[in-house]
């Protein structure tokens, strides 16, 4: 069979070329997963719509609140390359620096790494300490939604035949806040993550005012742990706040035995890493 | 440069002009630019697809193939099953090498079973690999599905699911195709002289080779001959088993070998070439087919996994009394694994008056296991060097120390039954005792991490066997050298610097090319370690006569005896009462008049070549233990070895390197993992984790020269030992961080915590 292939430069065109593919369309971003899915047979697509082609889906903004708007279809390099959005996010740009090598770098994008639907995927859980929303645009017009809503399952989401993720967005920073991401892997790189972990957090004075914590390989979706937050918020993240935290950590998760991980190492290594991560969080944030 | 420690390299160690010397290698700028030709590479005018249909099942009876809606796919050119195959009858062994050809005949596609999931059962050629695979899906097999048994101490169980009826141990049908033993002396009174006795049992998991390059292959058929392009690691190899397979004789099939992509003993078999020629055969196309990773970890040769249980006994003072083995391998599917290896080496390299040593080669429901890099050596020390390590300890002695004390020397008897010449074992043990890297403390533990040294030995038997080599002299005196090895490691850099040495000539008028079936003589695998050791003695000889020939045409121009002419620096001059008589003539001077002296100027050589003595290796390893996480890293790795003589410096240190690599990986993250329908859960390189570069530290290698006293430039093997220390070197070193010693490989993140929690409760 054919594959059609489009690189629309709108939105509109996008979404229009994508509906009228109904069920055998599919979104091309970086592609770092949809050609190894075609290639490895488990798709296979009548038409690819191209994304890469629309400004808004491959531009950063900061907004004047000082929020940042992020196109899906931004590749890592790009967000790594940002002036401002390191300093700001250096949680989310080093969960989606994480991903593949430098050749992969340069194409894969947020947006694939979330509408792939891994519970793996390294800049989710990033995103979701974050509290970042995404911008979707489909054939009924263009809703928000919180990050860790889109996912539904593994490989399954909460879109509408024909919506598209067009940008993530990321709110505007509390003084003394940063955000950090760890995963677990048992190489060095080019490998997947067992688990995965992000905290967002803000510290006034030593106590810690806010946070976020994002799971991820440890559930069918990645998951915002807000007991694990809880414990964090209000604390000097002392061993205590910590050990409650890692704790939460542990017992929110609902992982399988693979060839990946057991159930108990998967366990346990959630509540290792977010001790790491929200120490490594407050150390940006100015220090505990 | 990667040798760091040693004092006395390789080319400071003698005054040659190019043996020992880091020349280019020739094949390098075509491999690094890409223009290099792997078999997949090849295409012909006409070529068409070959695929194959393996099966789901990892144990099922074949009651019917039906073919025939695949052969009237359009596109379709040719369906083979195993009736198109030669059938060796299961009464009469047909050895080919260390293969039986009743076992590859019922490997490459399976006969009466489908033993294992990937198993093949039949082969389509179509016009398009799509068309082919399509096909292959509209055959029909009737399967009568069967229990079926994946792990070597189950399938030794007595109620196991059999495999093979005609397997017979003790009377009984069973899993167990074969045994092999070695004794020395008397174990039992030796265990009795013992003040310490310990005995351990160990379990490691099947591997892959790990090759980047996929088999590939492309044949072609015409007029009844055949013509064979295909990555191996011997063309002669192929030529004997596809001639076997598909009843052609040898001499109308001309297997023609591609560069190959790494093979590190999994290619000295064949899977696709005998279904390609049958299904060119049958087309009268030319017929291409091409693994895709998959197919290579589901159905290519791992090595085995392994249950084994070792005890050593020593006095006191440290000398070990009676070491007993006991070596269970998966042979895979069907029999073949590697016991010799394991059950012969183990012991290999100490002075033991009391030795026995066993091997059971176990059949389960997995792919038929391939030689990998000193076969079944690294399962065998891997628990023996681990006991030796906790030995050691028990007698409150430095393991290199405890090692010196017993190691062999020349006069040892070995319990797989040499009496050693000169060998460099000490000296490996020796150099790393004092060596920076042994005398560098640890770091001391911090941020939570924990550091550890672990230490351990090796040896693997090498080989010699069969090469054929041809020198011949060109017209304008450059010289070309034809050899019958697929080079994997470098050895046309070696030959060259050889035969540049012997001449006396500049290594770039040496050009060294592989030879395919007709146009060089039988040459054996390239595999045991023996290339170098084999090449270099046949191309010394062939080089001998050509430098006769060439004293010869000197001895008629100027009208002299051949004995009145001596072959010096690379051009004849006359000696004796003829000194500085005449000019002396260059290489490049007689080439220039061979035609007028006598004719063409070359000579060849052919030989079982034999005297190929052991290798040792000594390794020392030092880990970072991430004891939350379980993650090991290697720190830093030295791995001493006899090399003999290292003939080109940069490939002895590659092949160690790539040992040392190999084993890091085997020791901490590969493993075959198997779900519960008996099918491999892990054949891509994301989750079969190999050691990626950055995981690993410079491997350092440090080249001991005790040369092999019945080698011409005094050569041992040098590619497999690397392979052999490391998995206990680094549980040694994981053990010495953790205090915890871990009997299973390999040692993954989640198996390390678990044994840590389980200490901490
Ligand atoms: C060698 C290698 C290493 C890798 N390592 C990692 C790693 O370390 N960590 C990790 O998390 N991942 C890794 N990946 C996976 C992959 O690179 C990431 O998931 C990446 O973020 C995917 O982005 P992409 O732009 O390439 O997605 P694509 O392949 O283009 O798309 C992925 C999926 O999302 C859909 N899609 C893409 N964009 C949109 C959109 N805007 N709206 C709706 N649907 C969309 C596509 O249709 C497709 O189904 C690796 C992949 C490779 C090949």
């Amino acid at each position: 069979m054919d594959v059609q292939y489009v690189a629309p430069k709108t939105l509109d065109e996008a979404i229009r070329a994508f509906a009228a593919a109904a069920g055998s369309g599919r979104i091309l971003a970086g592609g770092t997963d949809l050609l190894v899915q075609m290639r490895n047979g488990i798709v296979s697509p009548g038409t690819i719509v191209d994304i890469k082609k629309i400004g808004e889906l491959t531009s950063i903004e900061e907004t004047k609140d000082g929020g940042f708007r992020i196109g899906a279809a931004v590749s890592g390099m790009v967000l790594r390359e940002h002036p401002r959005l390191s300093k700001v996010w250096p949680g989310v740009v080093e969960a989606a620096n994480l991903i593949g090598s430098t050749q992969v770098q340069g194409r894969a994008t947020p947006g694939g790494n979330l509408c792939n639907g891994s519970p793996a995927g390294d800049s989710v859980p990033a995103m979701v300490a974050a509290a970042a929303t995404v911008t979707i645009q489909g054939p009924n017009g263009r809703r928000e939604m919180a990050v860790e809503k889109v996912p539904k399952g593994p490989g399954r989401l909460n879109l509408e035949p024909g919506e598209i993720v067009v940008s993530f967005n990321l709110p505007p920073r509390a003084k003394g806040s940063s955000d950090a991401y760890l995963r677990m892997i048992p190489r060095t790189e080019m490998d997947i993550a067992v688990v995965g972990c992000g905290v967002s957090l803000t510290m006034d004075k030593g106590t810690c005012t806010a946070a976020r914590v994002g799971l991820g390989a440890v559930a069918p979706t990645v998951l915002l742990v807000e007991e694990a937050a809880k414990a964090l918020i209000g604390s000097k993240l002392d061993e205590a706040a910590l050990a409650k935290a890692a704790a939460a950590c542990s017992a929110a998760c609902r992982p399988i035995d693979d060839k990946r991980g057991t159930i108990a190492y998967r366990t346990k290594v959630a509540g290792v890493l977010l001790k790491r991560t929200a120490l490594i969080a407050a150390e940006r944030a100015g220090g505990k | 440069m990667s040798t760091t420690g040693s004092t006395k390299t390789p080319e400071t160690a003698n005054d040659n002009k190019w043996i020992g010397k880091r020349t280019i290698r020739p094949d390098g700028a075509d491999k690094v630019t890409g223009r290099a030709a792997y078999a997949a590479d090849t295409t012909m005018p006409g070529m068409i697809w070959g695929k194959v249909l393996r099966s789901p099942h990892p144990h099922a009876r074949i009651k019917s193939i039906d073919t025939s809606k695949a052969e009237a796919y359009p596109g379709v050119k040719a369906v083979m099953t195993a009736k198109d195959i030669v059938n060796f009858p299961i009464d009469k062994s047909v050895m080919l090498g260390i293969q039986d050809m009743r076992w590859m005949c019922r490997n490459v596609m399976a006969r009466e079973k489908a033993l294992f999931a990937g198993h093949p059962v039949a082969a389509v050629a179509a016009t398009t690999e799509k068309i082919a695979a399509e096909a292959c899906k509209l055959i029909e097999v009737e399967y009568e599905v069967l229990p079926f048994v994946i792990d070597v101490e189950e399938a030794m169980k007595p109620d196991a699911p059999i495999l093979h009826d005609f397997i017979k141990y003790k009377d009984k049908p069973s899993n167990i195709a074969g045994t092999l033993e070695h004794k020395l002396g008397d174990v039992g009174e030796g265990f009795a002289k013992a003040d310490v006795v310990i005995e351990r049992s160990f379990r490691t998991q099947p591997v892959h080779q790990g090759y980047i390059e996929p088999h590939a292959c492309l044949v072609s058929v015409s007029d009844g001959k055949a013509t064979i392009w295909s990555s191996s690691q011997g063309q002669f190899m192929v030529r004997a088993m596809c001639a076997y397979l598909t009843g052609l004789p040898q001499n109308d099939i001309r297997a023609i070998p591609a560069e190959i992509g790494g093979g590190f003993g999994g290619k000295t078999i064949i899977y696709l070439e005998p279904l390609a020629l049958i299904l060119a055969k049958k087309s009268g196309r030319p017929v291409k087919m091409t693994m895709t990773r998959g197919e290579v970890f589901h159905a290519s040769g791992p090595t085995s996994g392994s249950y084994s249980t070792v005890k050593l006994g020593a006095t006191k003072d440290g000398k070990l009394v009676a070491a007993q083995g006991t070596f269970c391998l998966q042979a895979g599917a069907l029999p073949g694994s590697p016991i010799r290896g394991a059950a012969g080496c183990a012991f290999a390299p100490y002075d033991i008056p009391n030795v026995h040593s066993f091997g059971y080669d176990v059949v389960s429901n997995r792919s038929k296991v391939a030689a990998y890099r000193a076969p079944g050596a690294p399962i065998g020390a891997y628990g023996v060097e681990c006991v030796m390590d906790e030995m050691a300890e028990a007698l409150k002695m430095d393991p290199l120390e405890f090692r010196l004390k017993n190691a062999a020397k020349q006069g040892t008897k070995a319990a797989h039954g040499p009496v050693y010449p000169r060998i460099g074992f000490v000296e490996t043990i020796e150099e790393a005792k004092k060596h920076a890297h042994y005398t560098t403390p640890l770091p001391k533990a911090k941020n939570g991490k924990l550091y550890g040294r672990g230490v351990a030995s090796g040896f693997w038997f090498n080989a010699g066997g069969e090469s054929s080599a041809q020198v011949n002299v060109n017209e304008d005196g450059t010289v070309v050298v034809i050899t019958g090895h697929p080079d994997i490691g470098g050895s046309r850099a070696s030959t060259a610097n050889i035969t540049a040495e012997i001449l006396g000539i500049d290594y770039k008028k040496v050009s060294v090319l592989i030879g395919d079936t007709s146009v060089i003589g039988f040459s054996n695998l390239t595999g045991g370690s023996r290339v170098t050791y084999a090449s270099a003695m046949v191309v010394t000889q062939s080089t001998e006569k050509v430098i006769t020939q060439l004293r010869e045409r000197a001895a008629k121009i100027w009208k002299i005896d051949p004995d009145a002419v001596v072959w010096e620096n690379g051009e004849a001059r006359p000696a004796g009462d003829n000194a500085g008589k005449f000019e002396p003539l260059s290489l490049g001077q007689i080439a220039a008049q061979a035609s007028a002296t006598g004719g063409p100027i070359g000579a060849g050589q052919q030989l079982n070549t034999t005297g190929a003595e052991g290798g040792f290796a000594t390794h020392v390893c030092d880990v970072e233990v991430d004891p939350d996480l379980g993650i090991v890293r290697v720190l830093r790795y030295t791995a001493f070895q006899d090399v003999g003589r290292a003939i080109h410096p940069s490939y002895v240190e590659g092949q160690i390197q790539g040992g040392a690599a190999q084993g890091i990986g085997w020791a901490l993250s590969e493993e075959y993992i198997y779900n519960k329908d008996g099918k491999l859960d892990n054949p891509s390189f994301l989750d079969y984790r190999m050691p990626v570069s950055s995981d690993l530290p410079m491997l350092d290698s440090v080249i001991l020269e005790i040369p092999n006293p019945k080698h011409p430039q005094g050569v041992r093997g040098v590619g497999e030992v690397p392979l052999v220390p490391p998995l206990a070197a680094i549980s040694n070193a994981v053990y010495n961080a953790l205090g915890r010693r871990f009997y299973s490989l390999p040692m993954s993140p989640p198996k390390i915590l678990a044994t840590m929690d389980m200490a901490a409760d």
